[in-house]
């Protein structure tokens, strides 16, 4: 497994965010999480960034505990994470913010090939490169997101709510290219999400996180024919 | 120019040196310092007393003054930027007045007479004074511009930038916080340390007072007026700061009020400064083909 995260739990004061959780992902796998609206997914992934402590609970990555190492360390171990609203970096232009995105690296990738291969994946930031990452649009500013985790090739990929506040033809944009990432290139993807029909649908497994528990897991496929899935995120 | 324009614009370069250092630190960093006196006076004092006590020429105690002032500002800051951003404040605040102390209570460094007797620089057997004076420090003040800038082009000043925008998207891509902070603090005092030490040779006498926390005050309010993060803004605030009070007589003895109500203004209604993002000056430079910041 390439990660693995058990009895995960993370707390903010008396507020218990996420209360045991465990799952994990193979390499190569696309796994999504899907909850609702402060069910705990964003804490579980910070969690597994290192952005929040956790309260408990253990983080092994390639084999590796990773639980008490700062963030700057996880992400030379090479998790990357897409935060919730992209979380640019305002007054860096798009060039900058990419070459961000590689800080480190620079001996291990060739930062022009990574570069012209992600104005292929998003031509629009080619377009943007000199403009300040505060002038993008949201989806613009979620595509930069992307490809700044994206450029300097992790071994994981943490995605936090891609979709939100997205229009829906971006939403499918951005789908497509999770689901050709995965496929194409074999990154390993871990997706967050509300979106459960999108995300159940490009994943090959999922979790259902509940008040900060998984209260269901199993193939996607199967899980949109759950009927409490439908119920309760398909909408059905 | 006459002696006293000369004067003048020897304190201005300097100030700006030290203002420069500022920038380092509160505009490419985005730490915010309000002790910054403090090693402009560690370097004032490690120079006298290095060429009074020790002996040395101003040439063999300046590396030694930037080596000194560097240290002292790696081993308060790495406690210091470890703070939340209004503690940072208070604890800058609280290390200016307990440099301040230092100098003025312990008899090693003159107490309350401060130190005297301090040579002035020779070059080339010649006595630096006057206008050879101002071009040592325009020299200087070139030097750390060239280095500011230098920086802003670097990977570490990519960093620093990355952490002052976003912190935990920077450290989520592998920057360390500390580390890169640290650097900007040590950078920053280190100029200031410079500055410190031409200021020793210029006055050739200098006591704790001269360091106190209004001229940090005043050379936060330069970093402001200029413009926070660019190149040349702590230049031409010191520029400004330094003439305003020369220009209008009435303003001299309201001098500190000025500064302070400067910066306050500016933070109300420009607060990326007379150079920053989308002022007049700036459109200005651009048209000409000039400037370039972090
Ligand atoms: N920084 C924080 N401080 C206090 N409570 C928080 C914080 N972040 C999240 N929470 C709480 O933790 C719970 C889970 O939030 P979150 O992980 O953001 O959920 P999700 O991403 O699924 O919407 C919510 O009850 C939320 O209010
Ligand atoms: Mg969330």
């Amino acid at each position: 497994m390439l990660l693995e995260v058990s009895d995960l739990k993370v707390c903010y004061g008396d507020i218990h965010a996420v209360e045991g959780v465990s799952l994990s992902i193979g390499e190569g796998e696309l796994i999504s999480v899907i909850g609702a609206n402060g069910a705990g997914k964003s804490s579980l992934l910070n969690c597994v960034m290192g952005i929040v402590p956790s309260r408990g609970g253990k983080v092994i990555f390639c084999g590796r505990d990773i639980t008490s190492l700062p963030v700057h360390e996880r992400a030379r171990e090479g998790i990357r994470i897409v935060p919730e609203r992209a979380r640019v970096f305002p007054r860096l232009t798009v060039y900058e913010n990419l070459l961000a995105g590689c800080f480190g690296m620079k001996d291990k990738i060739s930062f022009p090939e990574k570069l012209s291969w992600i104005y292929g994946l998003f031509p629009v930031l080619e377009e943007r490169k000199s403009q300040l990452g505060s002038t993008l649009s949201g989806g613009e500013q979620q595509m930069l997101a992307i490809s700044r985790a994206l450029i300097s090739d992790p071994k994981l990929l943490l995605v936090d709510e891609v979709s939100m506040g997205l229009m829906p033809v971006l939403v499918d944009k951005v789908f497509e290219v999770m689901e050709m990432l995965n496929r194409e290139h074999g990154l390993t993807i871990l997706l967050v999400e509300q979106n459960a029909l999108a995300s159940l649908g490009i994943s090959s497994r999922s979790y259902v996180l509940e008040t900060g528990k998984i209260v269901l897991e199993g193939a996607s496929g199967d899980l949109l024919k759950d009927p409490k899935v439908q119920e309760a995120y398909l909408g059905l | 120019m006459n002696d006293y324009s000369i004067t003048i614009l020897t304190f201005i370069a300097i100030q700006a040196i030290v203002a420069c250092g500022l920038n380092v630190i509160v505009g490419y960093a985005g730490q915010i310092s309000l002790g910054h006196a403090a090693f402009f006076g560690i370097g004032a004092y490690s120079s006298a007393l290095l060429t009074t006590k020790a002996g040395l020429t101003f040439w063999a105690a300046l590396p030694l003054v930037i080596l000194i002032t560097g240290s002292i500002g790696l081993v308060l800051g790495m406690p210091s930027l470890r703070l939340r951003e209004d503690f940072l404040a208070v604890t800058t605040i609280g290390i200016n007045f307990i440099v301040e102390s230092v100098f003025l209570y312990v008899p090693f460094f003159g107490g309350a007479l401060g130190l005297g007797g301090i040579p002035s620089i020779t070059f080339l057997g010649t006595r630096l004074r006057g206008p050879n004076f101002l071009y040592l420090c325009l020299v200087l003040l070139g030097l750390v511009l060239l280095i500011s800038r230098r920086f802003t082009k670097s990977w570490a000043g990519l960093a620093c930038f990355a952490l002052r925008e976003e912190e935990t998207a920077a450290s989520s891509m592998g920057v360390s916080p500390i580390r890169f902070k640290l650097l900007a603090f040590v950078l920053g005092t280190a100029m200031a340390g410079m500055g410190g030490a031409l200021y020793a040779h210029l006055m050739r006498f200098i006591s704790a007072t001269d360091f106190g926390f209004p001229l940090s005050i005043t050379l936060m309010s330069m970093v402001v007026l200029g413009g926070i993060g660019t190149l040349w803004g702590p230049v031409l605030g010191a520029l400004i700061l330094g003439v305003l009070p020369e220009v209008f007589r009435p303003l001299i003895d309201y001098r500190m009020l000025l500064n302070a109500a400067i910066l306050l203004l500016m933070i109300r209604f420009q607060p990326a400064g007379l150079l920053g993002e989308g002022s007049f000056l700036r459109g200005l430079f651009q048209r000409k083909g000039g400037t370039s910041n972090g």
